[in-house]
């Protein structure tokens, strides 16, 4: 009889969501590499291997200095990573991606050669969202992976109803916009009149590589150059799709949740520091 | 053994090549009349497509024999007006009517009910914009829904017409996901086409990126590396796993029954990891390349492999039979949304849409092409055609696979996984089916007289499936929508490419 069985079941299974952010988090698969890293000063003159292997054209070399490879672009083939021959292009392992500026994703300048993670919100839109964030997902021309690694922000193992945050049907329920995808054409209309439906204030978070630059659809003339292109975005998330735990740590550290923020991984401030409570 | 005229069709093997001469060619008539009666005799429209030419649009129609293992092409002249329409005797074919008229202008005279596919009419307006098929009278009311739905999922339209709780009729409008996926291809292939194809269909990855390498390797002459085969055949299975188990949960989900919603959620993402643990990616991204994979597994690898999928399928299995067992979820599912199997027959459904009508319809088992020739599948069947039977299909599927995989996983052949791809040939033709989890994924590609993509067309198993779920609809109350669609599950952005 199931009733019975699933209850045995559940008693021995336990709690089976994940510890993370209190406990560490769950390890990357070994061939995903995590984010990458640019150190400028090693690229090598008169080279552009990184250039000429990359498919999405994420690795521009403007003129004499470094190259810059914008991860907003990038879908994490490492191909860049094999072709440099001076070791200028590493893979860091770290699931954190998430930028809160354009330029912030964009790497090999001096001081920027990984990302610089994102900020929390200020603090009038953290007590208003901190612990209590609805969020609206739109598609706009998304691949269906994107939208399944964010349901899968729901499932028990993720469990992201702990944190307050919780995906909504309408608009109107929502404090901000979650959107995959370049921003079809075709979705353009719907999409600005989503965000319009969004009560003041509002906050949009683009989640991979197409919602932030296009993707691998930039230049097509049916999409845009992403969310952006339609509406203001305050969070990019990169990734082809951003593995749930890119998303997770986006979502948490907009809010100013993950307790590691303290710790100075921004140069410039741009961290959320202090004023942390624990999680849960 | 064939059934076919070999003078009206040219017949070739899944994943095989022809030179674009020897394509036969007729008038627009005479080929709507030949396919007509290939249909009639069992045939199976796998696309019907224009290839534009300055003296105007021929029309390639590729079609399925299955019970022969075979397939078959042809062509028309260039045509610059219309056409009797090939919907008028075969329903199956109104979209791909609709999409030609769309892409070309060649209008299939006659056709029912012509209007865009993906298209908007002008710039700043949306396919929900265009026109609907109403029903009237004073009983009967509309129903919108969409783009923009109640959940994490693409976009697209729904127009119901109702009469009280029951659907007279139900219109869907797709367009919204256009990315404009084919027409990039022309010229190529460029270096983000293999990438692109990934992403046709994001969760199908593994389905197209193959059909897409086949394509190549055979408009190449070459065949892959047999490891690459395998490996392909591995990444498939995972693929179709991963999603069937998650389509379990969102059924059991839509009827309110949590603990396999709950035990499914989680075990999909456990099949996903075991994607991600072959390449790195939880949907197969960057692992099949034309030529071969980019990765390969080392012993230890495949030994993690083995007994991550045991546990995950001991887990599949214990939360599927709540399912099975409980009789809340029998009366949800039982008789609700039914398609009869003549109806799947006529318009030419596939995978387990139509496999759960009872149709034998299995490009791994009836066109068997890469690693499929050397081990075969059984095909999964269920009678009933409603959303018990696509979900019992699904799960005799899951269960097949693991069985497939277990036998499987340790027995890959030795060699390389990727070699050196020679250039395309000028002026061939090649098809390449595979049976991705949602279906039969169809690539046809024609190459110029460079070796570059003249023409090249995608057909997602969603584009013959979704008249499938408007059908389901009817005589159904508007409720049993969502568990519906989700017994379906179709690809927004696979149909609008
Ligand atoms: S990893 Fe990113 S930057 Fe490097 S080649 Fe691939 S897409 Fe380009
Ligand atoms: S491959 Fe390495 S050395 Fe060459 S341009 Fe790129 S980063 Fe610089």
């Amino acid at each position: 009889m199931f009733v019975i069985d699933t209850f045995l079941h559940r008693l021995k299974r336990g709690r089976e969501t994940m510890a993370y952010p209190k406990g560490p988090a769950p390890a990357l698969p070994d061939r995903h590499g995590g984010s990458l890293r640019v150190d400028g000063a090693k690229c090598v003159e008169g080279c552009d291997a990184c250039v000429a292997v990359c498919a999405p054209q994420a690795i521009v070399r403007p003129g004499a200095g470094g190259i810059a490879l914008d991860l907003g672009r990038c879908i994490f083939c490492a191909e860049c990573v094999q072709a440099c021959p001076a070791g200028a292009i590493t893979q860091t392992g770290d699931h954190r991606m998430a930028a809160r500026r354009r330029e912030d994703l964009v790497l090999g300048a001096p001081g920027q050669e990984e990302v610089r993670l994102a900020a929390a919100l200020d603090d009038k839109l953290r007590r208003l969202f901190g612990r209590s964030l609805r969020l609206r997902q739109v598609s706009a021309g998304g691949s269906g992976a994107e939208e399944a690694d964010l349901n899968v922000l729901g499932t028990i193992g993720w469990d992201l109803g702990r944190f307050g945050i919780q995906f909504v049907a309408s608009p109107r329920h929502a404090d901000g916009l979650v959107i995959t995808g370049p921003a079809s054409r075709n979705m353009e209309l719907a999409l600005r009149k989503t965000w319009e439906a969004v009560p003041e204030p509002k906050i949009v978070i683009a989640v991979g590589a197409e919602a932030i630059s296009g993707g691998v659809f930039a230049g097509h003339p049916q999409v845009h150059a992403g969310a952006a292109s339609v509406v203001p975005v305050d969070l990019f998330i990169p990734g082809w799709p951003p593995h749930p735990l890119t998303i997770l740590d986006g979502l948490l550290r907009l809010l100013g949740r993950l307790e590691e923020d303290r710790r100075d991984r921004d140069p410039q401030g741009h961290g959320a520091l202090g004023q942390e409570r624990p999680v849960n | 053994m064939s059934t076919l005229n070999a003078t009206e069709f040219a017949l070739l093997d899944n994943v095989a090549g022809l030179d674009w001469a020897e394509v036969p060619e007729c008038t627009g008539p005479e080929l709507v009349r030949r396919t007509a009666a290939e249909l009639a005799r069992g045939g199976r429209l796998c696309a019907w497509f224009g290839v534009p030419e300055p003296a105007g649009t021929r029309i390639v129609a590729v079609l399925a024999f299955d019970a022969d293992n075979t397939l078959a092409v042809a062509r028309s002249v260039p045509l610059n007006v219309g056409y009797p329409a090939l919907t008028l005797e075969h329903a199956g074919a109104h979209l791909f009517e609709r999409e030609l008229w769309e892409q070309h202008a060649i209008r299939p005279e006659g056709h029912p009910w012509l209007k865009p596919v993906r298209r908007t009419d002008e710039a700043g307006t949306a396919p929900s914009m265009g026109e609907f098929f109403r029903v009237e009278g004073r009983e009967v009311h509309e129903v919108a829904v969409g783009p923009v739905h109640a959940g994490i999922i693409e976009p697209g339209h729904f127009r119901f017409q109702c009469a009280g709780e029951e659907v007279l009729h139900l219109e869907i409008a797709l367009g919204y996901q256009h990315r404009g996926i084919e027409e990039a291809l022309t010229g190529g292939p460029h270096p983000l086409t293999a990438s692109q194809m990934e992403v046709v269909a994001g969760d199908v990855s593994i389905a197209h990126a193959t059909a897409h390498a086949m394509l190549v390797e055979a408009l190449a002459g070459s065949e892959p590396p047999l490891r690459a085969q395998w490996l392909r055949a591995v990444a498939l299975e995972l693929e179709r796993l991963a999603n069937h188990t998650g389509d379990l949960g969102a059924l059991a989900n839509d009827v309110a029954f949590l603990p396999t919603s709950a035990a499914c959620g989680k075990i999909r993402g456990d099949f996903l990891n075991l994607t991600a643990l072959v390449c790195g990616n939880r949907f197969g991204r960057g692992l099949v390349r034309p030529g071969g994979c980019r990765h390969d597994l080392e012993p230890a690898r495949i030994a993690q492999l083995g007994d991550r999928l045991k546990s995950a399928m001991a887990e599949a299995e214990r939360a599927s039979a709540w399912l099975w067992d409980a009789a809340t979820v029998r009366a949800r599912f039982e008789d609700v949304g039914t398609v009869h199997a003549a109806q799947a027959a006529e318009l030419g459904l596939v995978g387990p849409a139509a496999r759960a009508c009872g149709l034998v319809r299995d490009v791994r088992y009836t066109h068997p092409a890469g690693w499929h020739r050397l081990a075969q599948m059984p095909v999964a069947v269920w009678p009933g055609g409603d959303v018990f039977a696509r979900a019992r299909v699904r799960w005799l599927e899951v269960q097949r696979s693991g069985e497939f995989l277990g036998e499987q996983l340790s027995a890959g052949p030795e060699g390389p996984v990727r070699e050196k791809l020679p250039g395309l040939l000028p002026d061939r033709l090649a098809v390449a089916l595979v049976e991705g989890w949602r279906g039969e994924v169809c690539h046809v590609a024609l190459t110029d007289s460079a070796g570059r993509f003249r023409r090249y067309k995608i057909v997602d198993p969603s584009f013959h499936n979704w008249t499938g779920l408007a059908l389901a609809l009817r005589g159904q109350a508007i409720s049993d929508f969502p568990v519906c669609n989700k017994s379906f599950n179709l690809s927004y952005c696979g149909f609008d490419l």
